[in-house]
């Protein structure tokens, strides 16, 4: 088990250097950070003066892998490349092009995400596992046919709509909750319910229609007819039986999104001025903040990383038959 | 041994898929103490009959018209509360297949407990000692430390030992046995079968055995009643039935049948195939660094030779590594050490395109005719593909004419080129898939179990062609079985294998009437009791 | 005169078209896909969502026969050439000319005959009030606004006898010709259900006709900041629905579908090589990747702004490289389920029979591997299509998304931002885009439904 985790540590090294490489290829040299001031500094009547300024200041008048000017590990280390990727592999995410801290910022706006993200993740799962269930549970009926055709009008609908929708009914014509923005403490749960509420409708179509899938495959198996041939009740069947085996897919299936619910929803967070890491990334991208956005593509594939192995752990937490290797 | 007294009495029973009638009116009473064995192949109704009396038909079948008494009760009348309390309690069940049968990730004696709680109110003092009875009567090792184990831990016969310890819980007056031996080995199937017919003793017992297997059924069942096509067409009490069968169908499925006393002759030939000391591992990897520290010994050291024109029969249980070292002599798996030898040419160690001449000699007959074909091709491009890789026939209108030819040969008409193979029956199938390997012309054919697969009414028609083109063409068989009963007036000689290793080899006669090796011996013991007869 | 355009996009969703046709034409030869393909007809769902999506396909197909027309020769030129607009005009803006030309100054509701916004008027008299004005083309051909509701009650009605006699035309057509075949002799398959068919192309003649009669006199889906008609928009924003769609997924297949086959066949260094691949790239949060690529594009038209001297050619070339970029980042999933069903395959008995038969790799992939696969392929094919199609909505939100300049339902949407909020709302314009583009991504999700019954061999029916 220790060396399975040990190994798989191991073979993320190799994946986290791709991810590196891959950003760097695309920040740096498809465009290079000439191009990249030009479009910062936008104004058309710059000088070169004023992009080596905006380099300099921003740390890009390095040479991108090789500093010929340096000796020793300076020639090396006194690169783009080196400044920008390989630091981001010891989690120094560096200043941001406007000056700020990137790490700090990670970190003071976590919480807001996590707090819309979390209660989201956890209701939506049981919300939907619960619908799949009744579905089951009324299976072959006109009720499954009716119910599955509304989980794909649902599921057709974009998540654009649903928080326009909601902001626009539950917030301005029935006044039920602010329309955005956000507060810390005790106050933050008016601001919290609409997003939440949203989140977890956005994702019912999907997930309910997922779920009954793999319910519906588990009821189809010999052991759930072994239960039945023993006189277990259907409702007991459905709990005792279907619902821990169901759950193992469940489970794990969502496991690998758990590290990334730190990363928070870009459509969310902007459209309710919540001021979490996805309004952040966003803001970055509107601003065309380079720095920012690789280091959100680090940190995302970091934690996605995690993510994956959190699931094989998970596997041997939920399932007796499954022994890592 | 028989009561009159009658437990379960079902009357015309319809079964109903949409407007297709699979049941149609089926009517037998079981007696009390007695094994009653409803008989026939896949597709007879003989399951959808049993899974109608417990009420467990899945969603898309409905049962139409009839009416199954059991103790004075209708149960087709009974809400499915009432029916709750009939199930485990009253009619027990087990299934045919024991590895998907129990829930995976409780442990058993969590699944054994739950009969009984809710069945029979015992106080959690008393259920452990009752549970730790079950698994004893069942014959299950160590019974206190396997009530925390995981289905997965335990062997297929250890599970349906399981199952059947499960379905005798509350003491069922009827045990319904849906095909209990099939998905199980041979030496395997004979304990079950003695245990299943002592249990019937001490407990008096109806069972209710729902079977293909002639064998099983003569020598377990008091009464035999066969179905065929949803219909019962012959009931009667089991010497009757073997007796003197009236029905065709049963005639034939008696004669299906093996005899044990025609043996075929050894032929004396030379040998076109020899295997020295055969060995098939594969890596165990373990670690950070996924070093190899060990091997799977699929097949460790088999020698062994076919002789032109023979049959040589591989006979193994599953897991015995027989399968495997048929693949490795096609080079469909890779082999470890030793040498296979085919007319005098060393194969192993040849590379891919210096081993591509020899693939029309040596040619594959596997078990399962339903994925042994590609399903989006029609019949002459399965056929077809073999002789233009192999590059054995060049001319299209001489190959049509040669495919042809094979499908009269093997039964089939030379218009069934331009079907799919979805449109045949497992038997025509497996004519095919003879067919295929014959277009090549080989030397040698390795049959891995060609007829495990099929009814026992088509098993026979089948061996009995592969019989018939070996003395038309000469070729070889290395055929590969976990049937003994078959071999007789198959195999010219016959190899037991066992954990990777031969353990016995000799011919037919030797094997069969003196075996030297334990193994060989349990072996024969657990073929059914009428071969014996 | 006219001169004919031919964007990229036209060329690429011609063609795919075209290889669509050819590849449907090669099925009739086999039987078992083609008892697969009725079996996707022969449910009404199926085919009435395919008629919904034939029916956007072939409007993005009008909207993609592109030309500029040419200029009034200037009276004192001397010039032979003709000097063409710079004005890239399709087809379908043609067929919708009026709707296109009959311009607001700003909002106005659906079937208004007054602006949204007060101005200042001056009246007889001379003295300047403020009130709402009336529409230059709403409605302008009305001398009393009471005659409104009697005015449309009677046009739609016209408008609908219309849409059913055209729709008559082509039902007729094929009931003949069914009736033909039947006279021949030729067994037609009974179980397809042609008059859920005939309700589809009714009803959707009768909106079509309804929509276009009623649309010369009303703006009947109201019109936007700028006094646009918000139904020419959302029409004009099917084709970068749908060709979004298409071409995106069209980018994912020979990715996903030659490494993962390859994957799942060669095991071995291929595979920890594909493996790689993709869970390094899967590993990069997917919108991060298509915002930081986007970004890279806009950079790289703003700094060759000399090639794209046409607004359209550059919000082409944006949308191509959005195509690409989407089609590029979402790959991995049919990828990962093609290797393992590859693995899977790979071992089945018929494969193995191909192997003792020396049948060549090439072969083996292309005849036994890859149709054994096809059902994963065409599932996906059809949910990425919807995927797609919803993911341009958020993009385009997040300012990553199609070229401001193109009409999009998503652009749309991003405008419903300021609208909502407005008092009273502007609703017209995201209902707009939220119907259109609803009943495009319904009718692909329960197309792809059918597809992954008849297709499925876990769930398909009948098959052994």
């Amino acid at each position: 088990m220790l060396a399975y985790i040990v190994r798989r540590f191991l073979y993320a090294i190799p994946i986290l250097i791709g991810v590196n490489v891959l950003t760097f290829a695309l920040f740096f040299m498809v465009n290079t950070p000439d191009q990249m001031a030009r479009v910062q500094l936008g104004d058309k009547h710059i000088t070169q003066q004023d992009i080596n300024n905006w380099k300099a200041q921003r740390g890009y008048d390095k040479p991108l892998f090789v500093n010929s000017q340096k000796d020793g590990l300076e020639v090396v280390t006194q690169t783009i490349f080196f400044d920008k990727s390989v630091k981001l592999l010891a989690f120094d995410f560096g200043k941001s092009d406007e000056g700020r801290s990137i790490g700090g910022d990670i970190q003071e706006r976590m919480w807001p995400s996590l707090a819309v993200q979390v209660p989201t993740f956890i209701i939506g799962i049981a919300v939907n596992i619960f619908f799949a269930l009744v579905i089951v549970m009324f299976r072959a009926s006109l009720f499954e046919f009716s119910a599955l055709t509304f989980c794909v009008m649902l599921l057709s609908i974009s998540s654009v709509f649903y928080i326009l929708g909601g902001q626009f009914f539950f917030a301005k014509m029935w006044n039920l909750v602010p329309i955005s923005g956000y507060l810390g403490g005790a106050d933050a749960i008016r601001f919290l319910i609409l997003p939440i509420i949203i989140g977890v409708l956005a994702g019912i179509g999907a997930g309910t229609r997922m779920y009954r899938t793999i319910f519906i495959e588990e009821a189809g198996k010999d052991y759930i007819r072994t239960a039945r041939a023993k006189g277990v009740s259907e409702l007991n069947l459905l709990f005792k039986h279907l619902l821990p085996n169901g759950m193992i897919p469940v489970l794990t299936g969502v496991v690998v999104v758990i590290p990334q619910l730190f990363m928070g929803s870009l459509l969310m967070e902007s459209f309710f001025g919540i001021p979490g890491l996805g309004s952040y990334t966003l803001d970055a991208i509107q601003a065309q903040d380079f720095a920012v956005v690789r280091a959100m593509v680090f940190l995302g594939s970091v934690l996605y990383i995690i993510g994956l192995l959190l699931t094989d752990i998970s596997y041997t937490l939920v399932d007796p038959r499954v022994k890592l290797s | 041994m028989k009561t009159s007294q009658t437990v379960l009495s079902v009357k015309n029973l319809h079964v109903h898929a949409g407007s297709l009638e699979l049941v149609k009116g089926v009517s037998f009473d079981i007696k009390q103490g007695e094994i009653f064995a409803l008989v026939g192949e896949s597709g007879s109704g003989k399951s959808l009959t049993s899974l109608s009396i417990m009420r467990l038909l899945p969603e898309v079948l409905t049962i139409t018209s009839g009416s199954v008494v059991f103790a004075q009760r209708k149960l087709f009348e009974l809400t499915e509360t009432q029916m709750n309390s009939v199930r485990g309690k009253k009619i027990a069940m087990i299934f045919q297949e024991p590895q998907t049968s129990l829930n995976p990730v409780q442990t058993i004696g969590v699944q054994l407990q739950e009969v009984l709680k809710l069945h029979q109110h015992i106080a959690d003092a008393g259920l452990q000692e009752k549970l730790v009875a079950l698994l004893q009567e069942v014959g299950m090792p160590d019974p206190i430390a396997r009530l925390k184990w995981y289905p997965h831990q335990l062997s297929g016969g250890q599970k349906q030992r399981v199952m059947i310890a499960m379905a005798l819980a509350c003491e069922p007056e009827l045990l319904v046995a849906d095909e209990p031996t099939t998905a199980l080995d041979v030496t395997i199937q004979r304990q079950i079968l003695e245990l299943l017919n002592n249990l019937r003793k001490s407990r008096n017992l109806s069972v209710l055995l729902i079977t293909h297997d002639m064998g099983v059924v003569a020598e377990m069942a008091d009464t035999v009643a066969v179905m065929q096509q949803g219909k019962i067409i012959e009931q009667a009490d089991c010497q009757t039935f073997f007796a003197n069968p009236q029905h065709e169908y049963s005639q034939r499925l008696i004669n299906s049948l093996p005899k044990s006393d025609d043996f075929i002759d050894a032929c004396e030939s030379e040998p076109i195939l020899e295997v020295k000391d055969l060995k098939v591992w594969f890596a165990k990897k373990k670690g950070i660094l996924q070093r190899t520290f060990g091997h799977t010994k699929a097949v460790d050291g088999v020698s062994f030779n076919v002789r032109k024109g023979e049959t040589l029969a591989i006979v193994g249980e599953s897991g015995s590594g027989k399968t495997t070292m048929g693949k490795a002599i096609l080079r469909l798996n890779p082999v470890h050490s030793g040498s296979i030898v085919f007319k005098g040419k060393e194969l192993n160690g040849l590379s891919h395109s210096e081993f591509l001449p020899h693939r029309r000699d040596i040619q594959v007959i596997f078990q399962d005719p339903f994925s042994s074909m590609n399903p989006r091709m029609s019949v002459r491009e399965i056929i077809e593909e073999g002789m233009v890789s192999l590059k054995v026939e060049v001319s299209a209108i001489k190959r049509e004419k040669i495919m042809c030819a094979l499908l009269t040969r093997v039964g089939l008409e030379p218009d069934h080129l331009d079907r799919y193979p979805h449109e045949f029956s497992g038997g025509q199938r497996q004519r095919i898939a003879i067919a295929r390997a014959l277009a090549v012309k080989p030397q040698l054919i390795i049959c891995d179990e060609p007829t495990s697969a099929l009814d026992v009414s088509i098993r026979g028609q089948v061996l009995e062609l592969l019989n018939e083109l070996q003395q038309e063409t000469g070729v070889s068989l290395l055929f590969i079985t976990h049937d003994l009963s078959i071999v007789p007036h198959l195999a010219h000689r016959v190899a037991v294998m066992k954990d990777g290793v031969i353990v016995e080899q000799g011919t037919t006669e030797q094997v069969m009437t003196a075996p030297v090796h334990e193994y060989t011996q349990a072996l024969l013991k657990a073929v059914p009791a009428l071969y014996s007869r | 005169m006219i001169l004919p355009v031919l964007l990229w996009s036209d060329l690429l969703i011609y063609t795919l078209i075209a290889s669509v046709g050819l590849f449907l034409w090669q099925l009739r030869k086999n039987p078992q896909a083609k008892k697969r393909w009725s079996g996707v007809f022969s449910s009404k769902v199926g085919m009435a969502s395919f008629i919904v999506i034939l029916f956007y396909i072939l409007i993005s197909l009008l909207d993609s026969l592109h030309f500029r027309e040419s200029l009034p020769r200037l009276e004192n030129s001397s010039h032979q050439e003709v000097a063409y607009s710079s004005d890239v005009k399709s087809v379908l803006d043609k067929v919708l000319i009026r709707l296109n030309s009959r311009n607001e100054s700003t909002y106005s509701a659906p079937f208004s005959l007054h602006s949204f916004a007060k101005e200042n008027m001056t009246d007889a008299n001379g003295s300047v009030y403020r009130d709402y004005p009336r529409l230059k083309n709403g409605g302008s051909h009305l001398n009393d606004a009471d005659e409104r509701a009697w005015d449309v009650l009677w046009r739609s009605l016209l408008a609908i006898i219309a849409g059913m006699i055209i729709a008559a035309i082509p039902i007729g057509l094929h009931r003949y010709y069914l009736a033909r075949k039947k006279e021949k002799g030729l067994a037609s398959n009974n179980s397809i259900p042609w008059h859920v068919a005939y309700i589809c192309v009714t009803l959707i003649s009768i909106i079509a006709c309804w929509m276009l009669s009623l649309s010369e006199f009303y703006h009947i889906l109201g019109t936007d900041k700028v006094g646009e008609d918000v139904l020419y928009q959302s029409i004009k924003a099917i084709r970068t629905g749908v060709l979004i769609g298409t071409l995106a997924t069209l980018v994912t297949l020979p990715l996903a579908i030659i490494l993962g086959i390859s994957a799942g066949y060669f095991k071995g260094w291929v595979d920890d090589v594909v493996q790689y691949i993709y869970t390094t790239l899967s590993s990069i949060p997917g919108i991060l990747l298509i915002a930081a690529s986007v970004l890279l594009i806009d950079v790289y038209i703003e700094t060759h702004s000399e090639q794209f001297n046409l607004t359209t050619l550059r919000s082409d070339f944006k949308f191509l490289a959005l195509c690409g970029i989407l089609g590029l980042t979402s790959w991995t999933g049919l990828c990962r389920m093609l290797r393992a069903e590859t693995l899977k395959v790979s071992q089945l008995d018929y494969v193995q029979a191909a192997h003792a038969f020396g049948v060549s790799h090439r072969r083996v992939i292309g005849k036994h591997i890859l149709p054994n696969v096809t059902h994963l392929i065409l599932i996906a094919i059809v949910l990425d299509f919807s995927m797609f199609v919803l993911a341009e909505a958020v993009l385009s939100y997040i300012g990553v998304g199609v070229d401001p300049d193109m009409y999009s339902w998503g652009n749309m949407i991003n405008a419903a931002r300021s609208e909502l909020s407005r008092d009273p709302v502007v609703w017209w314009s995201v209902s707009a885009a939220f119907i259109l583009m609803f009943t495009l991504v319904l009718a692909a999700n329960l197309f792809s439904d059918e597809v992954r019954n008849a297709f499925d061999p876990n769930t398909a029916k009948g098959d052994a």
